[in-house]
């Protein structure tokens, strides 16, 4: 059996579902609300066609986002790990702030980010950056001190620099760890996004929920929340096939 | 940068450094580990193109004294010397070591993980291939080249292991169990290749094993280590077999009687 096969029946069935109940307003007579505000799959199918260059515009500014703010993460969060596993004193030194990082809430920082920063692109790569580059660094600093030591004692006695190890032995072995890291931050990604969004966006899928939550517009809400998941699925789809053409090894 | 190091990055063209002659003399060798002393007033001897087996129960320092032979941890007390000089740096730049696992890396083809001492010295990639695959025919590995590691048995794995331990071109190897992980028939057939690998390209051999057959038919001598901390209760030899046909050599009568007598020094010196 197609390993797609078992979710897509999954998925069919919950739509069907969902399509059930709430074109026969179960849903909505059950939490007592009017009808139009329980759209069904079908009603969000609708929305998402009519609105398409609305959507299409606002996901494509919310998209750059996601992809610079994902794109600083993985630099970032490759080098912090490197100098982290390079220096013991750079390790002990920020280890506990980069944990210290992800304990302040992002809701509590992103409006102060914008205080700063402005309304434009600034913040929200900021917020984004901030919360993916903490999985990435993380797994990729385990990744890089996962290596045995005895290869490391190997390739010191093939006269390997510690760069050579670096680049050889530890940056390979690390690779994996990292693409895990990496398919974590971008689930989190558009999450972060929404939230630089909310906090002060002239545009973006974030904003454009914000406005269809404030007017009712909640098939269109629907709509731009299922573009939303289908841009994290394809930048989660975009790396594990990257880390199957990578990394071919395991 | 050691100078050595760099005398074989220049004459990297030449893969078996067999020009290079030098023995290996350790003196009064203490090591320990904080409050554990591993060695206490070790003395060994390795001339140039001799093979030196050491045996000794498991625990104690055999794989310590390997690693600081060659360079990869320092003494605490005593001398090391390789090709009479003494410097933790020369003593890397003189060993190449080969730890129990082959440890090839999964990421690159046999042929890669085989050149990776040329490579680190700079060598170009076409041109580190070039030379360690002329070595891939002889050591039984041709048509392997681009095998990747998980393609390979564990015999070849273990071949590929010592070609790259070789073609680093230094003139005292540094192996410590390195036929541990296979099964006995593997062990044998591995052993023999080995006599006939350094009898074509002599070099001066430290072979940690705990393996006292594997040790006498290999070395030129042996000597047997007592438990911790390591001291030298017997040195024996059986002359000539590494030489002979492997099933021959271990069923001659002296070189059972080495065996007897190393088994017996290992009891005593594990009590």
């Amino acid at each position: 059996m197609k390993r797609w096969l078992l979710p897509a029946l999954l998925l069919a069935a919950l739509i069907g579902a969902w399509q059930i109940a709430a074109s026969t307003g179960a849903i909505a007579d059950a939490l007592n609300l009017e009808d139009f505000l329980v759209p069904s799959p079908s009603e969000i199918a609708s929305s998402l066609w009519e609105n398409r260059s609305l959507l299409a515009e606002n996901a494509w500014v919310t998209l750059q986002e996601i992809l610079l703010g994902f794109a600083i993460a993985v630099v970032a969060g490759i080098a912090f790990a490197v100098a982290m596993h390079l220096s013991t004193t750079v390790r002990l030194a920020s280890y506990p702030l980069v944990v210290a990082s992800q304990t302040i809430p992002i809701v509590v920082l992103a409006p102060i980010l914008v205080t700063w920063f402005g309304f434009g692109l600034g913040p929200k790569l900021a917020v984004i950056a901030l919360i993916c580059f903490f999985p990435i660094t993380v797994t990729t600093l385990d990744g890089l001190r996962s290596v045995d030591p005895e290869a490391t004692k190997m390739m010191r006695s093939l006269d390997a620099s510690r760069l050579q190890i670096l680049w050889r032995v530890e940056a390979p072995t690390a690779l994996p760890y990292t693409f895990s890291g990496a398919r974590i931050a971008a689930v989190f990604a558009p999450i972060a996004a929404v939230f630089g969004e909310w906090v002060g966006a002239n545009s973006g899928l974030g904003r454009q929920i914000l406005l269809d939550n404030g007017q009712l517009e909640t098939a269109r809400l629907f709509a731009a929340a299922f573009v939303l998941s289908a841009i994290a699925l394809g930048l989660f789809g975009l790396l594990a096939l990257a880390e199957r053409r990578i990394v071919t090894w395991r | 940068m050691p100078t050595e190091a760099r005398d074989f990055a220049a004459d990297a063209g030449e893969p078996a450094g067999a020009g290079d002659r030098a023995g290996v003399a350790v003196r009064g060798l203490g090591h320990a580990y904080g409050e554990l002393t591993t060695i206490d007033g070790l003395d060994l001897e390795a001339p140039a193109h001799r093979v030196l087996g050491i045996v000794g129960p498991s625990g104690c320092g055999k794989s310590t004294l390997l690693e600081l032979i060659a360079g990869l941890q320092a003494p605490t007390a005593g001398v090391i010397e390789v090709g009479g000089r003494a410097g933790a740096a020369e003593r890397l730049a003189g060993c190449a070591f080969m730890p129990q696992r082959d440890l090839l890396l999964p990421w690159l083809p046999a042929l890669d993980n085989a050149a990776l001492a040329l490579r680190n010295r700079g060598v170009r990639r076409a041109e580190a291939r070039r030379e360690a695959g002329q070595l891939f025919e002889r050591f039984g590995l041709g048509g392997f080249e681009r095998s990747a590691p998980a393609e390979l048995s564990g015999g070849m794995r273990q071949r590929v292991a010592f070609l790259r331990t070789l073609v680093a071109g230094k003139p005292v190897l540094a192996l410590d169990e390195p036929f541990a992980s296979l099964d006995a028939i593997t062990r044998a057939e591995m052993q023999a290749w080995l006599a006939g690998a350094l009898a074509a390209d002599p070099r001066t051999v430290i072979l940690v094993t705990h393996d006292v057959e594997e040790a006498l038919y290999l070395s030129d001598q042996v000597v047997v280590l007592s438990s911790r901390p390591a001291r030298v209760v017997a040195e024996l030899s059986a002359p000539g077999a590494r030489n002979a046909d492997r099933d021959a050599a271990v069923t001659d009568r002296g070189f059972i009687a080495a065996r007897e007598r190393a088994m017996a020094a290992l009891h005593e010196g594990s009590r």
